[in-house]
């Protein structure tokens, strides 16, 4: 008999699991090594405690009520959780806080390769130490954890969440407006971008300047720009830079049209990316102000892989 | 090195198709071979591979491709309100201008039958081939609508009695005008456009911006 399984969800047998255990067991010793505490927390929480304040994350798709009439979430990812688990289980510990974590997160993505509703994640979240200096030690335990997996081409995009809303605010673009032109950016509609800035009461050079910024990628010549929100990112991105080892500072893409979501990113944000697969890895970057709706306004930053996405890499590298 | 600077490329076969070769021609881009054979799909020594233009977002999507050409009715039919608030599937590089085709919503001619059932029956019957942006467009307008999908001529379902509207896409309006139907609506305005596959545009930033680089100087 064939029994279902929900649509983008499934099941891993023993020759899968082995390769991702595999995968996993590498990452463990990386983050562990590095000093990261592993930590778990329920898959379901309250969602009036997940959502709170206006910097949740992904909106969790999936909602359940128990036997109190509460709604309870399926969590959408695993550093709002974390940010809980700091307020609420650590109040007075002196920062910085190290920690790492495995687990599976909820998203009603529509299923096709690599876009689960269930996947499982690893990543770590580095809680007191503020920028550059924890933005560095991420990318480092980052590119460490990549290169323990076994991935040999592997890039990691490095942008600043906060330059685009601050180059739009310097530019005097409304707060509405803003936020409608940020999600062009983030869903990469550079058209609908254009359109969306041409429609307002901007000059041409400053539709120009906010065309062509979001384009700037690559290596550290991109690192340049007029004064203002753009050399304020550029000088935050380089002294990150600077404090990186030549091993991961060579993996280091600039992109200034980064944009990632959900919105709590307030500085540094970072994709990973392999030639050998057209969806990015995982990611991750500063969320200084999260950790405040819990209670402890300590600056943080942290990433998250996506194992299968790693497994995926892996398997495409070999074939190249 | 191909003419593509390495990239793959996917060109819609169909109604944008000599426009898109032509806007190739002017990068420079080798398409003599897709011209004369219609029946071969994958070019690889041109960087370039042929489809139905909707299946130009699916490609690019997995990296299949690098960059593609599509319409706008596509991309907006395939993007999914789901999807908002995670991420993306393609980037949307530039709008190419040819292939300009409206998304209108069209009834029969004389009294307007949408605007009867609405009022009598509170909700409009809708054929189309587009069911994402019909369903979008009437809960974006407030309105109830039943979306019937259809694969073929959507002109015959007014007539039939199938639907009281239709939702479809327009250059002229001929075929409308011929079967006595009129637009009531304009969704919106629906050109060509370039895509690319969102890990190729940070680690192929070179090659693509060269391409277009080019493509402004047209």
């Amino acid at each position: 008999m064939i029994y279902p399984i929900p649509s983008g969800t499934r099941d891993v047998l023993p020759d899968e699991m082995r390769e991702l255990r595999s995968i996993t067991e590498a990452l463990r010793d990386v983050f562990s090594a590095a000093g990261y505490g592993e930590v778990y927390t329920p898959a379901l929480e309250y969602e009036a405690v997940l959502t709170r304040g206006e910097l949740a994350g992904a909106r969790p798709a999936y909602r359940v009520f128990d036997e109190n009439g509460n709604v309870l979430v399926l969590r959408s990812d695993m550093t709002v959780p974390i940010a809980r688990v700091v307020g609420t289980r650590y109040p007075t510990a002196e920062p910085p806080l190290r920690f790492c974590y495995f687990a599976h997160s909820y998203r009603g993505v529509r299923p096709q390769r690599g876009q689960h509703r269930e996947f499982l994640q690893a990543g770590v979240e580095l809680i007191g130490v503020a920028a550059p200096r924890g933005t560095a030690e991420a990318l480092t335990v980052l590119c460490g954890a990549l290169d323990a997996v076994g991935l040999a081409r592997y890039r990691v995009g490095l942008g600043d969440a906060a330059l685009y809303p601050a180059l739009l605010e310097s530019i005097g673009v409304a707060p509405d407006d803003c936020a409608r032109l940020l999600e062009e950016l983030a869903r990469g509609d550079f058209v609908g971008l254009e359109y969306g800035l041409r429609a307002l009461d901007i000059d041409e050079q400053s539709i120009k300047l906010l065309l062509e910024v979001p384009q700037l990628r690559g290596g550290a010549d991109v690192l340049h720009g007029p004064p203002g929100p753009v050399a304020d990112a550029v000088a935050g991105l380089r002294a990150v830079h600077e404090l990186l080892a030549d091993g991961v500072a060579e993996r280091v893409i600039f992109d200034l049209g980064l944009s990632r979501l959900p919105g709590y990113y307030t500085g540094a944000v970072f994709e990973v990316y392999d030639p050998a697969l057209g969806i990015p890895l995982g990611g991750g970057g500063r969320y200084d102000n999260l950790l405040g709706e819990f209670g402890r306004s300590l600056p943080a930053v942290g990433f998250a892989l996506e194992v299968d996405h790693l497994h995926l890499a892996l398997a495409a590298e070999e074939r190249l | 090195m191909s003419s593509t600077n390495g990239l793959v490329i996917a060109v819609p076969r169909g109604a944008l198709f000599e426009a898109t070769l032509a806007w190739l021609d002017g990068l420079g881009i080798r398409t003599d071979e897709l011209r004369t054979n219609e029946r071969k799909l994958l070019f690889s020594d041109l960087g370039l591979i042929t489809m139905r233009p909707s299946d130009v977002p699916t490609y690019v999507a997995a990296g299949a491709a690098d960059l593609g050409i599509t319409g706008k009715d596509v991309l907006l039919e395939q993007s999914d309100s789901a999807l908002a608030g995670v991420g993306r599937d393609v980037y949307e590089l530039v709008d190419l201008g040819f292939g300009r085709c409206t998304m209108v919503l069209a009834t029969t001619a004389g009294a307007d039958p949408a605007a009867e059932a609405l009022r009598r029956l509170g909700v409009v019957r809708v054929a189309t081939k587009y069911p994402r942006i019909a369903a979008r467009y009437f809960e974006d307008t407030g309105r109830q609508a039943e979306i019937i999908e259809v694969k073929g001529s959507v002109e015959l379902a007014p007539l039939t009695g199938l639907v009281e509207a239709i939702v479809d896409l327009t250059a002229s309006g001929t075929t409308l005008r011929e079967n006595h139907l009129v637009v009531r609506e304009e969704i919106a305005v629906c050109t060509a456009r370039l895509i690319a596959n969102p890990v190729a545009h940070k680690l192929k930033a070179a090659a693509i911006d060269d391409l277009l680089e080019r493509a402004r100087a047209l």
